[in-house]
């Protein structure tokens, strides 16, 4: 094979890499850009029943309800615009309480109903979703559910 | 006085570096000798004092000097003797303090070390490391000085966050850091080459150790943290596409990449440009992670504070630094553009698929880490998770594994592409095997996990295919490390693919006495009662787990709580206990008690129990990369050679 012949066809591969990588990253992008969401955009109707995505929000004031199995959850998650019942079955981690930040991934169920599988508070007090940081910080007293 | 010494030390360090950089350029301009006799003193010097003034570090911690403001935030006097000593590095500025020194010492080992090079590289070599103490000491000194003192000493200190009181913690960041700073000792060779126009095998040749010595620690450092987090956390899970993990994948992504490509232009004198440019991207990516992690961008349990200023610091060394080797790079193209040919289907060939690849797997998830961080900026909040990772990266790396099998079975310069599928008929059976034993007795399995344990059962035996019919007593070290790294990916992906197909998980409100079935095993949650530790209480739950065959275990899962030290709020964490078995994994956590429906007793616990079949391969083979990596450098750095001269030439001098 001739030497520019050669050069040829590498940069050809290389072209075809880091296009076929951009298409698959923003495609990829695109799904993903739906994956977190608050409670208002959860009822502006943003998401599609039983698609994997992550809700986030504080826990409403009293709205901690134990199972009697011991292991179900009940509550509800609020941005003080709307609020989204979840209910969760696991070991929360130490940091969940009302009152304080949650991210919580799962999915719709069709009757409202946000079931997690898995509620994430970061490994320290201090921390806050990322997405959460425009939240009015007086937030204590959750709206009426 | 400790403290004050520490800081003139660092001082006398920063100052002789800036010698080292100046002489440096003097000598490249002017070419006089005496200024190159001054180089090499220099930086081992500025070495030596750094870790003297880390050292100093340490003692301050160990004797909980409280007046010191580092040691009264991070560190208490209850903490176990261990936890001292790692606090000195377990914060901000004195883990910025163990980055210059692991600098200033590979600084000292190029100067003490290096004799391939030519005197003007190696000088040249010499002074961009140089450069880039500098930089980081400027960091240091005037905004994050570790050895500040308080006007008035509190009685003890704030402690350090529970969750890193860990053995673990005492070795992830220095690992991690080892790793960092030995592709900046790549990033300097590549910039003194480049400046003294010196690319080609001998430069390779002397990069080559620390690109994969750099890329051992890194392996190790990755495959740590991801068990530390498997543990710690409590959560089960070995692998999160959190952005602090990803930050340290990108640098080995591009480690790998570096390691592939300096072994082309080491023995073919192929790729030159290519190399160069990796060394500054994988230095780049080192750079980036250092700079999202320490900058408070992101906020995690890495990110010990939040200020702007540092962060902009970080910023404006790294455009500096990265603009700098550029536009090096630029004015030099004419000098590395040339090099030899090589066919397609080639040794040469596949190594630039598999770079190619890399590179690609870096982008996407170095896109998916700083998009979100991004969009923020503009004003869009968006998080990007598992998801995303899994389908951009996964395919990609099964593509790279099987490009893995091809690669070592290919001659250089170029091969016969039909003569490929006859050295690999046993590979492409025991995949066949792993694939269709899947499909008839796996039950239901993922799309990636089923391609992921096939693939890894033709690449464990692609992989031994190089050692086969030869003399092993005469196969060099390096194809040894080649054909081991490459079994340990196989080794890793088959338990990925496992843990996600088979994985079993119970979750239960547990009685005392009450017995649960998770896989074959039978646990008995005897009881849970509190206990104390050296600064924290629990409670400690008692598990037996028995096994068909009649044998049994005993798991101590606990739930900690830290007081509040100082007035800091107190934390809790999940102590998960482990029992591991050939076949896998048994995890237990404990949770929270659960009140009875009168809400009088608490007799009941939150148990959360998973069998998680083969784990354990997964950092096993983590392990394995790294084993075959370090014979590789044992090979290629000619440490046995080095020795066996200097013996001869000792022997020599004695008869003389």
């Amino acid at each position: 094979m001739k030497a520019k012949h050669q050069r040829l066809i590498l940069a050809a591969f290389a072209l075809v890499g880091v296009a076929g990588a951009g298409v698959l990253g923003a495609s990829a992008l695109r799904d993903e850009a739906a994956y977190f969401r608050t409670p208002a955009e959860v009822k502006a109707g943003k998401t599609i029943v039983n698609e994997p995505m992550r809700l986030g929000g504080m826990v409403a004031a009293g709205s901690i309800k134990r199972q009697a199995d011991g292991l179900t959850i009940d509550f509800v998650a609020t941005d003080g615009k709307a609020s989204i019942p979840v209910q969760f079955t696991g070991i929360v981690p130490d940091l969940f309480a009302e009152n304080s930040g949650m991210v919580a991934d799962g999915r719709m169920r069709a009757d409202g109903v946000f079931v997690a599988d898995r509620i994430l508070a970061k490994h320290d007090e201090r921390y806050m979703p990322p997405q959460m940081g425009d939240m009015p910080k007086d937030m204590k007293v959750a709206p009426k559910v | 006085m400790i403290a004050e010494l520490a800081l003139a030390l660092l001082w006398i360090a920063a100052a002789l570096a800036c010698l080292s950089l100046v002489a440096g350029i003097a000598f490249v301009r002017t070419g006089k000798d005496d200024l190159a006799a001054l180089v090499r003193p220099a930086s081992v010097a500025q070495g030596v004092l750094t870790a003297v003034s880390f050292a100093l570090l340490i003692t301050l911690f160990v004797r909980s000097d409280m007046s010191v403001e580092l040691v009264a935030r991070n560190s208490n006097s209850l903490k176990p003797m261990l936890f001292k000593v790692a606090g000195a590095w377990g914060n901000h500025e004195g883990s910025m303090l163990l980055w210059l020194t692991i600098l200033g010492l590979s600084g000292a080992l190029v100067a003490l070390f290096e004799k391939r090079l030519r005197k003007d590289t190696l000088v040249a070599t010499l002074g961009a490391q140089a450069a880039l103490s500098l930089g980081f000491f400027a960091f240091l000194l005037f905004s994050s000085n570790p050895f500040k003192r308080l006007p008035v000493a509190p009685p003890d200190g704030q402690g350090l966050n529970p969750l890193l009181q860990d053995p673990g913690l005492a070795f992830h960041p220095p690992t991690l850091y080892v790793g960092y700073v030995g592709i900046s000792v790549a990033f300097s060779f590549a910039v003194g080459a480049l400046i003294t126009r010196e690319i080609g095998p001998a430069f390779a040749r002397a990069m080559r150790p620390w690109v994969l010595g750099s890329w051992i620690f890194l392996t190790l450092g990755i495959t740590a943290g991801s068990y530390w987090a498997y543990y710690e956390l409590g959560w089960g899970g070995w692998w999160f596409w959190d952005p602090v993990e990803n930050v340290s994948l990108v640098p080995w992504l591009a480690g790998a990449a570096l390691l592939h490509s300096v072994s082309v232009t080491a023995t073919r004198n192929a790729l030159r440009a290519w190399t160069v440019m990796l060394a500054v991207i994988a230095f780049s990516m080192s750079m980036v992670g250092t700079f999202i992690v320490r900058s408070g961008l992101l906020t995690s349990v890495h990110s010990f504070a939040v200020d702007p200023e540092r962060g902009t610091f970080l910023l404006a060394l790294m455009a500096i630094y990265i603009g700098g080797a550029l536009t090096l790079f630029a004015l030099r193209a004419g000098a590395v553009a040339e090099g030899k040919k090589f066919a397609l289907m080639s040794r040469e060939g596949s190594l630039v698929i598999n770079n190619l690849l890399l590179t690609t797997i870096l982008a996407l998830v170095l896109l998916g880490t700083l998009y979100p961080i991004v969009a923020e900026a503009m004003g869009e909040k968006i998080s990007v998770g598992p998801p995303y990772y899994n389908k951009v990266a996964g395919p990609l790396a099964l593509i790279l594994c099987l490009v893995m099998v091809a690669g070592p079975l290919l001659s250089w310069r170029k091969d016969d592409g039909r003569k490929l599928w006859t050295r690999l008929p046993v590979a492409i059976f025991a995949g066949a095997v792993v694939l269709f034993g899947l499909v008839l007795f796996g039950g239901k399995v993922g799309v990636l996990p089923l391609l992921g344990m096939t693939v890894a059962g033709v690449v464990a035996v692609a992989s031994l295919a190089p050692l086969w019919k030869r003399n092993l007593r005469r196969t060099p070290l390096p194809t040894f490390g080649m054909v081991i790294a490459h079994f340990g990916v196989a080794v890793a992906l088959a338990g990925m693919g496992a843990e996600s197909a088979f994985i079993k998980e119970r979750l239960v409100a547990a009685a005392p006495g009450e017995t649960v079935k998770v896989d074959d095993f039978s646990v008995k949650f005897v009881g849970a009662k509190p206990v104390a530790g050296p600064n924290y209480t629990a409670i400690r739950g008692t598990l037996v787990a028995s096994t068909p065959a009649g044998a049994s275990f005993t798991l101590h899962p606990e739930a900690r709580m830290f007081p509040g030290l100082m007035g800091t709020a107190p934390t809790e964490t999940n102590e998960a206990a482990l029992l591991t078995r050939p076949g896998g994994q048994l995890y237990a956590v404990l949770g929270q008690p659960v009140p009875s429906a009168d809400g009088a007793s608490a007799d009941r616990y939150q148990l959360r129990l998973w069998w998680k079949p083969l784990v354990w391969w997964i950092w096993l083979g983590g392990g394995l990369i790294a084993v075959g990596a370090t014979l590789s450098l044992l090979g290629r750095a000619q440490i046995l050679e080095i020795w066996r001269a200097r013996r001869a030439r000792k022997a020599q001098e004695r008869f003389a």
